[in-house]
């Protein structure tokens, strides 16, 4: 029982400095934030330091262009979840309580899809893009990363609406409501929570995007991790700047995805780990 | 219950052709959306890959038929870029499953302030791969102002210039950072549905915590196990953000992965021929994967529909 103990709080200690060593480098960097740019260059790191927020304002100021990208991280990220979501949400409602013998073959194709590289498809939409003006515009990079996200919106919410007892609406069936009536006032108000985890997911996944944005765009549409990779060349100048710039970017998903985990690990895995 | 209500109703056939016109409305937005972003630029990719097409010499442009593939596979850097690819792939799968496996063990323990030190633990999945990138090259990497560099010096060593003198090794570190978090998520989830009265069964059989470890947890596992190493791999097979920000592929080719070499035969050779005839090879090899997976998954469907 003591020896038991002891291992267990032995395992406990070295559970605690495994997550802090894997937490530094974030820590590093909030660290970094609240630093001047005098004292996040040093040879010999500063651990005290007097915090400032001085390099949270520059790199909010007028003219740094931070909120120009940010919006459009905001807005590319919200508007991709919500075209994704609409639609889903018909296509995994007639999956899932309506289904046909096609219906487990195109949940899969509709899967499949999630695994194409997007270098795979990369070269068409680049040049399609820039023939019909999409190239650096909100809107083409909305709906690329709706399409990297669809499949996952798809499983997601598919599996969500197969939570539901079938016999509620095959209930509303019978008592007349009409497909549209019953995924309405029947099926929806029952999935809220599963489709608001869904798109917190896609939210995160849509916001963290890197690839497309960096090929796609260059300043009009520009979301914040092009602006923070612009930073990948600045030699020691700006680094409490890219800190706090970076730390305003990933913050709010980091906080976010604590309360995902769960969801997370069901949507990236399609199910086969819940 | 399940099995039952997915098979057509034939009783209720009066109204089932409405419902099938109504249902394939319902999925149309979605299946078309898909083929038109997904499937027709994967078609085209394949049609470019056997054309002659440069954006800075138009006139030579027309059919090649083999002979972007040609140029590729005696192209050097191509067979690196592949070779990186695959090292990428191999080691950050094998560092991150060992190491994700050995944490969600741990972490699958109780112990004081368990929640916030696994919350810790998998805050690096949530931080996008721009900013990974970032912090390792500028504030730990670093030769002169990183903290590795003052560590080494502290210790009475010569400090390294990781990113010029180990670049794969380093960009192997800030992949594993990022997604060692992600192998402990999902396997943590999947430890955690084991059914408690099988360990305690083992426990009274007299098992040791090895064997226990051996013929129960990993057994549990396997399926976790196979997920996480296809998912990964996929997904390591496309990292391209913590090489764009931090050695741009290099030194020379040292870290130049096929959807670096695509991108760079896009954007600076501006060779649409050559970089889809690359971008087919890079399809292929995600398949290798997708196609176990994509199994798998099905087969989950099915076993979940007979439930």
């Amino acid at each position: 029982m003591n020896s038991s103990r002891f291992s267990n709080g032995v395992m406990g200690v070295l559970a605690w400095i495994v997550a802090l060593l894997i937490f530094f480098p974030i820590l590093w960097l909030l660290l970094t934030a609240f630093k001047s740019e005098q004292e996040a260059f040093t040879v010999v790191p500063s651990f005290f330091f007097s915090p400032t927020l001085e390099s949270f304002k520059t790199a909010l100021a007028q003219g740094s262009g931070y909120w120009h990208y940010a919006w459009n991280s905001v807005l590319t990220a919200v508007a991709s979840t919500v075209i994704g979501l609409a639609l889903a949400v018909p296509a995994a409602y007639a999956m899932a309580f309506y289904p046909n013998k096609r219906t487990d073959f195109l949940l899969v194709w509709m899967v499949s899809t999630k695994f194409i590289p997007a270098v795979g498809v990369l070269i068409p939409i680049y040049l399609v893009y820039s023939a019909v003006g999409l190239l650096d515009n909100a809107l083409g990079l909305t709906l690329l990363f709706t399409a990297m996200n669809l499949p996952i919106i798809v499983w997601m919410v598919y599996s969500y609406f197969r939570d539901i007892p079938k016999d509620i609406v095959e209930a509303a069936d019978i008592d007349g409501a009409s497909i549209m009536q019953t995924l309405f006032k029947v099926v929806l108000p029952l999935a809220l929570p599963g489709l608001a985890s869904t798109g917190l997911l896609a939210l995160i996944l849509a916001w963290n995007e890197s690839f497309w944005s960096i090929t796609m765009t260059d300043h009009d549409a520009a979301t914040l991790a092009v602006y923070i990779a612009s930073f990948k060349s600045a030699e020691g100048l700006y680094w409490a700047k890219m800190s706090a710039a970076s730390v305003l970017a990933i913050a709010p998903i980091i906080v976010l995805g604590w309360f995902t985990q769960r969801q997370m690990v069901r949507g990236l895995t399609f199910g086969a780990v819940k | 219950m399940k099995a039952i209500s997915r098979t057509a109703p034939s009783a209720e056939a009066t109204g089932a052709r409405s419902f099938a016109r109504t249902t394939r409305l319902l999925m149309a937005p979605a299946v078309i959306f898909l083929l038109i972003w997904m499937l027709v630029p994967l078609a085209m990719t394949i049609y470019y890959s056997f054309q002659q097409y440069n954006l800075l010499m138009p006139m030579y442009n027309g059919f090649a038929g083999l002979n972007n593939f040609a140029i590729l596979l005696g192209d050097a850097t191509f067979w690196k870029s592949l070779a990186n690819t695959l090292i990428i792939v191999a080691a950050s799968l094998v560092i991150t499953v060992c190491l994700g496996l050995a944490l969600a063990l741990l972490f699958n323990r109780t112990f004081v302030g368990r929640g916030v030190a696994r919350t810790l633990a998998v805050a690096p999945f949530f931080v996008m791969p721009v900013v990974t990138g970032l912090i390792w090259k500028n504030m730990l990497f670093h030769p002169v102002f990183g903290l590795f560099a003052w560590l080494a010096r502290q210790l009475g060593l010569e400090p390294v210039d990781w990113l010029a003198h180990y670049p794969m090794l380093s960009v192997i570190i800030m992949i594993t950072w990022e997604w060692t978090p992600f192998a402990l998520l999902v396997l943590l989830t999947g430890l955690q549905s084991l059914p408690e009265d099988q360990i305690e069964a083992a426990k009274l059989d007299g098992a040791s915590a090895w064997q226990e470890f051996q013929h129960i947890v990993i057994p549990h596992l396997g399926q976790v196990l196979y997920v996480v190493v296809m998912l990964e791999s996929i997904f390591f097979l496309t990292s391209f953000a913590e090489i764009y920000t931090t050695t741009g592929g290099g030194p020379g080719t040292a870290t130049t992965n096929l959807p670096y070499y695509i991108f760079q035969t896009v954007f600076q050779q501006n060779d649409i021929g050559i970089a889809s005839a690359a971008a087919i090879g890079a399809v292929i090899l995600a398949n290798i994967f997708a196609i176990m997976l994509i199994r798998f998954i099905a087969g989950n469907l099915n076993a979940g529909a007979a439930r």
